[in-house]
This record gives C-alpha cells, sequence and structure tokens, in this order.
C-alpha cells in the first residue's frame, strides 16, 4: 500500500471514531438534539457535545497520535521492537512530576499538576538527550532509561509511602491509571505547543533512523548530521511523551502497539512509520475512550486500564505475526 | 599524489591499555591494501582510527590530506564508504533500500538506481525487492556490499568484506574491489585468509598486538619470521600458477 494511501485510509478511520465519541455518551440525544447542539452552542446539548465529548475525543486522539508517534521514532532510534514512549523513563519521570505536585497540594491550582508533570518529562528528556549525545549505543540508552525509569518510579513509591493521607494516595494513583475525562479545550491549548515541537523535532529526524537501521557506525559516515538528529529524536519524544502524559496520566501499549500495528501497511523504514503511527495511535486511544465510556461499570473505567486490558493480548496478536520481520 | 588515507602515529587507548600504538600508514588511489593479522591483533581499531570513529589519544588521522576532525559529516562521506564488520540490521527494509542508503544525500531515483546496480554487480539482482531480515548471512552480507559500492566513494573501506560468504562470492567481492581501484578509488579490507590477501592486494599492512609490524608488497610484508612472530605459523607464501598461497602450519611450542 502506498503510505498516501495508508495514512488517507487511517484519517477517515480516526474520523468516523472521533464522529463515535461524539454520538456516544451517558445522556442520550436525538438528533433534534444534535441539530440544537450544531445551531446554538450554548444550549443544553450543545454544551454536552462541545464542552464534554469533543473535547475528550479530540484529547484522546492528540494524546494518542503523540504516543503512537514517540513509539515510533523510539523503536526506530534503538532499533527496537520492545521500545515505546516510556522506554527512556520520560513517561516515569512526568508521573513523578504529577504525584509531587498532587501531594504539596499543587493540584488545588488549575493546571498545576498537568505543568508539573510536564516539567518534569522535560527535565528527564534533557537528561536522556545530553546522555544520547554522549553514549551512542541503542543499549546503553535503553539501560539509563530503565535505571531512571526505576528511579522515577521509586521516587514517586516514596511520596505514597510518605504520604499522610490515603486521600492524596488515591488520587496520585487515580491520576497515574490515566484519563481523558473532564479534559476541556484549555487542557488541549496547554499541551499542544510541546506536542507540536516535539512532532516537529521527529519529522526532522526521521531520515536519520533509516540511516541507524545499519548501525551507529556505518550512520556517523554517512553524510547525514547523526548527533543533531539523534538529539533531535530524544528530545522530540520526550516532548511528544511528556505533554501526553501531562494530559492524560500514564497510558501504556497505544505508543508500543501502534507503529506495529501499522508497519505490514507502511514497510520496515522506520522514517515511515511516523506518521501512520501517529494516525493509527489517535485511533487507538480515541477507540479504547469510548470503550471505557461504554462498558457498564459502576465506576467509569480509567483509560490506562482500558488500553492495557485490551492492549496487551493485542500487541501479542501483532507480535505474533510479525515476529518474522523482527527476527535480527 | 595525495593519499586517499593516511594515518600518521596514531595511538587509541581503552582504559590504560593500549590498543593501537604509535601506527602509521598511508593508502593512495588505484591501491588495494589488505590489512592482516590474527583476532584481536587491532585490525578493526587501525580502522576505526583511520576513519575517526576511534578517539586517538595522541597522532593524527586524514582523508585526501585534510585533517580529519576538521570535516563535518557530510565532507567525510564524500571521502570515505565504510563496510564494518558487524552485520547486524534494525529492520526487514527491501534489499535495494538498504543498498541506496549508500547515496543518502542523492534523490531518491537516482539512489535507488544506484542501488539496483550494485545488486546486480553483486549478484543479488533477483533478491531485489526481498526483505534484509528474509535473506540468509552472506546474502545479506552482500547486499550490505553493495550498499558500500553505491558511495562510489575515493575511499572505500571494508572490514573482513569476505567473512561468512562462499568461495565464489568472496572471489566476486574481491574482484569487485580490485575494479573500484582501477576506477581510481582507493580501497582498504581487512582480511583473514592470507593467501587470498596476498593474491589480491598490492600492499599488505601486518598488525599485531595493536603495533603495525610489516607494510609493504605481499611478499614481502608476510615473510616467514612475520608468520611466526605474529600468527604463530610455520611457513611461506609460495608462488604457484594460481597466485600466491600460503602452505603453512600451525608452530609448535
Amino acid at each position: 500500500m502506498s503510505s498516501l494511501r495508508l495514512n488517507l485510509l487511517l484519517v477517515l478511520i480516526l474520523f468516523g471514531l472521533v464522529a463515535l465519541g461524539l454520538l456516544l455518551g451517558e445522556t442520550p440525544l436525538s438528533a433534534a438534539q444534535y441539530a440544537q447542539a450544531f445551531a446554538d452552542p450554548a444550549s443544553a446539548p450543545g454544551e454536552i457535545l462541545w464542552t464534554i465529548r469533543a473535547p475528550r475525543a479530540v484529547a484522546a486522539a492528540v494524546v494518542g497520535g503523540a504516543l503512537g508517534l514517540a513509539g515510533a521514532v523510539m523503536q526506530g532510534l534503538l532499533r527496537n521492537p520492545l521500545a515505546d514512549p516510556g522506554v527512556l523513563g520520560v513517561s516515569a519521570g512526568a508521573g513523578l512530576g504529577a504525584a509531587l505536585a498532587i501531594a504539596l497540594g499543587l493540584a488545588a491550582t488549575p493546571g498545576g499538576t498537568e505543568v508539573a508533570a510536564l516539567m518534569a518529562a522535560l527535565a528527564t528528556g534533557l537528561m536522556l538527550t545530553a546522555l544520547a549525545a554522549r553514549f551512542r549505543e541503542p543499549e546503553t540508552l535503553i539501560l539509563f532509561g530503565v535505571a531512571l525509569s526505576a528511579f522515577a518510579g521509586a521516587l514517586t513509591a516514596l511520596i505514597f509511602n510518605l504520604s499522610p493521607s490515603p486521600v492524596t494516595t488515591a488520587e496520585i494513583l487515580s491520576w497515574l491509571m490515566g484519563s481523558v475525562a473532564n479534559r476541556g479545550w484549555n487542557d488541549i491549548a496547554r499541551e499542544i505547543l510541546p506536542m507540536a515541537a516535539g512532532a516537529g523535532l521527529c519529522v526532522y529526524a526521521a531520515r536519520g533512523l533509516v540511516m541507524l537501521t545499519l548501525g551507529e557506525e556505518t550512520a556517523a559516515l554517512s553524510g547525514l548530521p547523526m548527533g543533531r538528529l539523534r538529539a533531535a529524536a530524544v528530545a522530540g519524544a520526550a516532548l511528544l511523551t511528556g505533554a501526553a502524559v501531562a494530559m492524560a496520566g500514564i497510558i501504556g501499549f497505544v505508543g508500543l502497539a501502534a507503529p506495529h500495528l501499522v508497519r505490514a501497511g507502511a514497510g520496515a523504514d522506520p522514517g515511515r512509520t511516523l506518521t501512520p503511527s501517529a494516525l493509527a495511535g489517535a485511533g487507538l486511544l480515541v477507540a479504547a475512550d469510548v470503550a471505557a465510556r461504554m462498558i457498564p461499570t459502576d465506576q467509569e473505567l480509567k483509560l490506562g486500564v482500558v488500553t492495557a486490558l485490551f492492549g496487551a493480548p493485542l500487541f501479542a496478536l501483532i507480535a505474533w505475526r510479525a515476529a518474522r520481520s523482527w527476527r535480527a | 599524489m595525495i593519499a586517499a588515507l593516511s594515518l600518521h602515529e596514531a595511538t587509541v587507548r581503552r582504559g590504560e591499555v593500549e590498543v593501537l600504538s604509535c601506527a602509521s600508514f598511508q593508502v593512495l588511489p588505484g591501491e588495494v591494501v589488505g590489512v592482516v593479522g590474527p583476532n584481536g591483533a587491532g585490525k578493526t581499531t587501525l580502522l576505526r582510527a583511520a576513519l575517526g570513529l576511534a578517539r586517538l589519544s595522541s597522532g593524527r588521522a586524514e582523508l585526501a590530506g585534510r585533517d580529519i576532525s576538521s570535516l563535518d559529516e557530510a565532507g567525510r562521506a564524500a571521502l570515505v564508504g565504510y563496510l564494518p564488520q558487524e552485520r547486524r540490521v534494525g529492520w526487514s527494509l527491501p534489499a535495494w533500500r538498504i543498498a541506496s542508503l549508500g547515496a543518502a544525500s542523492k534523490p531518491p531515483t537516482l539512489a535507488r538506481a544506484a542501488a539496483l546496480r550494485a545488486l546486480e554487480r553483486v549478484g543479488l539482482s533477483n533478491l531485489a525487492e526481498r526483505g534484509v531480515l528474509d535473506l540468509s548471512g552472506g546474502e545479506r552480507a552482500r547486499v550490505l556490499l553493495a550498499r558500500l559500492l553505491v558511495t562510489a566513494a575515493p575511499l572505500l573501506v571494508a572490514d573482513e568484506p569476505a567473512a561468512g560468504l562462499d568461495p565464489d562470492a568472496q572471489l566476486l567481492a574481491l574482484e569487485l574491489f580490485r575494479e573500484e581501484a582501477a576506477r581510481g578509488a582507493a580501497v582498504v579490507l581487512t582480511l583473514h585468509d592470507l593467501g587470498l590477501a596476498a593474491r589480491t592486494c598490492d600492499r599488505l599492512v601486518v598488525v599485531g598486538s595493536g603495533r603495525i609490524v610489516a607494510d609493504g608488497a605481499p611478499a614481502d610484508a608476510l615473510t616467514p619470521p612475520v608468520l611466526r612472530q605474529v600468527f604463530g605459523l610455520e611457513g611461506a607464501l609460495e608462488a604457484t600458477s594460481a597466485g600466491l598461497t600460503l602452505a603453512a602450519r600451525r608452530a609448535r611450542p
């Protein structure tokens, strides 16, 4: 399939899923109410559609797109089909930032938790970019990522440990499980700039990813400015992941599965999986959010729980089918 | 004539250990130079030092008369093509796409055409569309060799280009390097088959324990004392109707 046709197909699927996200909700709306919502956004149906459902669907699409793109970049950079946006510790870093903000009572300030999460993600990203410039082998970067991730996880656990109130603990846990419920346009507006910057860096880095498939030394003599491209890939993926976690908490599997899902159509070239993987990630998360709303449970399911529940078996299936193309 | 590659008294350390000591050698355009030595002698380090991939603790490396540290990425790529010993490929891109990566700066259509020509030269035209990870190890090695040829660089450096190839493909690979030298390229190869190296190369650089032990025409470089001291072999190169061959056995301690 040509990449244009694949991307068009994925855009159509995404639009379909977003439309589904607008149609489905706790309060069923009639056709007349939809007409009213379009005619008068300030009406009650208009409120439901434009301030509850639409930002929620768009937030899911944006977060999923960011995770899908970051996952594709990480897999290309690290030449590893198991890499995901969290592999280098950015997600855990952002989670730590959020946990700290909640424990310190900053959550009461609108956007406080989100800003703290993004700041922590940026700090982790800066550290990783510096490490990536010094250590070129993907294995080394992965090991640093595992260490960073574990350390951030340990500090988050420490916050749980020292937290005086179970309410705080519950609040942190709930945030970390990931959700786009009650996200408004201002939440999207806050993260869209770092996401756009991250996406730009990733697109710039794309031509270096295909060269890295031959290893660091061949890439170093390929004529491409590999130092800059590698830094752009790490910084770009960190920005995307950090902003995604800041907007929706920690959501697993989307960034891992999206690149694999599109590889059959997009081919093995890691540079060419970026756009379709972003689109697939967006579609996956919108679908997961619709599922989270529709599955009848006493308490609405958390998005991170749904993606893990459905994502893990889906990923196993993709892995089963793709196993042939990744053996080294 | 300006040397395509020259290394001046280069020393490389890994921690406290000197893995390359005060090594100097040059390669001229049109020349095929073989770097030979036992496992762990420092052949790959010598190549990496000459290409700016290993940091020199002293000495200097030049490409076409210019200090390698003064060249940017594009400048270096215009002067040298490198085939590392490591043949791991990350993703199963089609063979032609891997070969086309040798011409990263060219427009895609030209790069593809160059890749298909190079795949034909290495005898893999029929596998151009196949994913590299679905090829055998030897076929993959030939795809990577094709990528090196696509660079069409004035200096081609290949680390063990014959490793893992069947006898016919080994001879084909070395023939291709001779063709490249005939068009004026300087060629540097590390090889383990001393007879093959002696027949193919204009000059041999013998590396032992991080030092250049001998540098000269094959018969002058691989003398019986060098064979004994560096390789632990008792024997000599012999001129036969098929060219130089090595008649040797393991030296008894």
